[in-house]
């Protein structure tokens, strides 16, 4: 099967190691013997309706998300419809941010997001930075550990009722408050999670790829005949011991 | 010297003497750390007290080389106060320039995010800025942060202050903008091109209008020769060069430096364009210090390689070379070193994550390791975070069987060093406290002498 990915503004949002997060998607589907076709998405490129299974969006530094942020609030449209009509979708730490409503800057600015998460961000006076473990809230995987990094200054608040990518074990997650981390709107996943996500979480990696695949047959969801993952565990167990250690607290700088 | 900085001196001397004394390393930071508590004016006082000013160096990449050949130039000539062993934070400039009783002139590597309070207290009559390359975000957080730092730092130098800049670096060449007294730097030989931007590279758009620049030539990561197509901006003329640049491997590389009104062929004994780019900003240096070019390039060819970054030592009838990594541009450079030479057949590879090597380690994913997983035949993982390199090269396409993943660093260097054929060469790639840690197993085994010693002979 041929799995079609839209990455969005490459060159623009890739600060987290972006390309590890596709590079396991690549190799994850070629070993269930799918293809993935990755085509960039950038300033001025169409967005065709449904001409993709999965949307993929990095995190930039502030100069560049504010260079793509006008260009992306004008796929709002686009973006919500993909995802209506059961594209995967996963963003993380900038593009999550820029996917919401949108981006309260400290002096009161407002960056328009594309509205495809029910939720807005406030500029902090500190960044959040550290290890991060969760346990996991989706309905497919309950209880899951996920294991990650997080450096971020803004707060995301999601609106009454949200569901979430996971409850906070370790870390900060969306505004250092809540307990909770992450988004979830049908098939699409928000998260500021980076380190990078999916190489230590390989389970949320085909959870991922089968939704998209779900997309591209038309059918429901299957789940992918399992790897081995021996390696993907040592290093989630050195992960999430490193945020148990040391999440969640201001580091020095 | 007032009593109280007097009284200071003496307390930290002996502080530095004891820490010594107890083996905690070369008693580097904690007289100055002693000082920073007790009275960080001091410092501004044990600066004035230079009779030849200071020079300040930093940049993400080479700061530390920069600073060591700048001190090869000058030692024979000048007295210096050189924080030589990477201590180079406030505190460890505060302890350079306490040890430094005697010395003429200050030449202080600084950490980027302590250039403000540096030059703040310091009073520099140089700042050299030689790059901005994406480095550990959980500790400096995002590129354009340290520019603004420094931008405000250069803003308030004094006039007369010369600032040296790489021109080939558009978010530090403004930096210069509009000031007197510059100096700019950058490679002039478009045969040395890369291809393109390396993925992920960093200030690729105008710093004026945020259009993408276009390139004639990209040296090093971002560093070229920038054009922008819609506003225009672009590198300024360079006042020193490097042209006719010829790598020989893993063994050096020549080039000629062309200064105002005269030029020289130098053949440096390290290898890498990323080196040139060293020469060039310590050249710069001394010439803004007003030392002759003749000089210059016997400094610059007399210079081996700075603590850790670029070392070979013997280990019986094998050799160990030493090859920091720190992050993606860094790390990008010391693979392209190696692969100019013959790949070795075994490379050990060393991730840690403690404060010094950054916390997160996401940046190995912006490595171009690659190449090297095509050609290596054995590849050892090792370090606190050795599993998360070991995914990082099966997802980079290294097959299993050719992979060992050894946490432990002294396993790991044995394991390499038992793969390696006799009389050939066991290439280690270690971020900042793996190498700390890999020298300290090397000297315990009688490979190298330690540091302090080391550069005090020197």
């Amino acid at each position: 099967m041929i799995i079609r990915v839209g990455h969005l503004y490459p060159e623009y949002l890739n600060i987290y190691a972006d390309r590890g997060n596709i590079a396991v998607f690549l190799h994850r589907a070629a070993s269930r013997g799918h293809e993935l076709r990755v085509e960039p998405i950038t300033l001025g490129t169409r967005l065709e309706p449904g001409a993709h299974d999965l949307l993929y969006v990095g995190g930039g530094q502030d100069r560049e998300q504010t260079m793509i942020a006008p260009d992306l609030a004008a796929r709002a449209g686009a973006l919500r419809e993909a995802v209506e009509a059961g594209a995967a979708l996963l963003a993380v730490c900038g593009g999550y941010q820029l996917l919401g409503r949108g981006y309260r800057g400290r002096d009161g600015s407002w960056l328009e997001g594309a509205g495809v998460f029910p939720l807005e961000t406030l500029a902090g006076e500190t960044r959040m930075i550290g290890d991060v473990l969760l346990e996991s809230t989706l309905e497919e995987a309950p209880g899951r550990s996920i294991a990650g990094f997080e450096n971020h200054a803004g707060r995301t608040v999601l609106d009454p009722g949200c569901e979430t990518l996971g409850r906070v074990v370790a870390g900060f997650g969306n505004d250092g408050g809540s307990g909770y981390e992450g988004c979830r709107v049908g098939r699409a996943l928000g998260t500021y999670l980076h380190g990078p996500l999916l190489p230590r979480n390989p389970w949320l990696a085909d959870l991922v790829l089968s939704w998209a695949l779900a997309h591209a047959t038309g059918a429901g969801p299957q789940p992918l005949t399992p790897l081995s993952d021996e390696l993907e565990q040592e290093a989630h167990a050195v992960s999430s011991a490193r945020a148990r250690e040391r999440g969640g607290r201001p580091v020095r700088s | 010297m007032s009593v109280r900085l007097a009284a200071e001196t003496a307390a930290a001397t002996a502080v530095a003497r004891l820490s010594r004394f107890a083996g905690r390393g070369g008693g580097t930071t904690l007289p100055g750390k002693l000082v920073w508590m007790l009275d960080p004016g001091a410092v501004d006082a044990l600066a004035r007290r230079l009779p030849g000013g200071g020079v300040l160096v930093s940049a993400t990449n080479g700061k530390t080389t920069t600073t060591a050949m700048a001190s090869a130039i000058l030692s024979p000539t000048r007295r210096l106060a050189w924080n030589n062993s990477g201590a180079n934070l406030a505190s460890g400039v505060a302890s350079t320039l306490l040890l430094a009783r005697d010395a003429e002139l200050g030449l202080l590597e600084v950490d980027e995010f302590a250039v403000p309070e540096v030059i703040r207290r310091t009073r520099p009559r140089i700042v050299c800025l030689g790059n901005l390359f994406r480095d550990q975000l959980d500790r400096y957080g995002e590129l354009e942060h340290i520019a603004e730092r420094w931008r405000a730092a250069v803003e308030h130098l004094a006039d007369t202050t010369m600032t040296v800049v790489n021109a080939d670096d558009p978010l530090v060449a403004v930096l210069a903008e509009g000031r007197e007294a510059v100096l700019r730097f950058g490679v002039d030989d478009p045969t040395q091109g890369r291809d393109g931007l390396q993925h992920a590279s960093d200030s690729k758009y105008c710093v004026r209008c945020g259009h993408p620049y276009r390139y004639d030539a990209v040296y090093v990561g971002h560093l070229g020769a920038y054009r922008c197509p819609s506003c225009g901006h672009a590198r300024p003329s360079l006042d020193i060069a490097a042209r006719e640049i010829e790598s020989q491997g893993l063994e050096g590389v020549a080039f000629t430096l062309t200064a105002p009104g005269a030029s020289a062929r130098v053949r440096l004994a390290l290898p890498g364009l990323y080196n040139v780019y060293n020469a060039l900003a310590a050249a710069s240096l001394c010439l803004a210090l007003g030392v002759s070019l003749d000089r210059i390039v016997s400094g610059l060819e007399r210079f081996r390689a700075a603590f850790g970054r670029f070392e070979r030592f013997a280990a019986g009838d094998r050799t160990v070379l030493l090859l920091l990594i720190k992050n993606p541009a860094g790390a990008n450079e010391a693979l392209r070193t190696l692969q100019e030479g013959d790949v070795p057949p075994v490379v050990v590879v060393a991730l840690n994550d403690r404060i010094a090597d950054g916390r997160d380690v996401s940046w190995i994913w912006d490595v171009d390791f690659e190449p090297l997983l095509a050609r290596a035949t054995r590849i050892v993982a090792t370090g606190e975070r050795a599993a998360e390199l070991a995914l990082r090269f099966t997802y980079g396409g290294l097959a299993r069987e050719r992979l060992e993943i050894l946490p432990r660093l002294e396993s790991a260097l044995d394991r390499g060093l038992a793969l390696t054929p006799p009389g050939a060469e066991l290439v280690v790639l270690p971020t900042y406290t793996a190498m700390l840690e890999l020298r300290a197993t090397a000297t315990a085994r009688g490979f190298t002498r330690p540091y302090w010693e080391q550069a005090r002979a020197s």
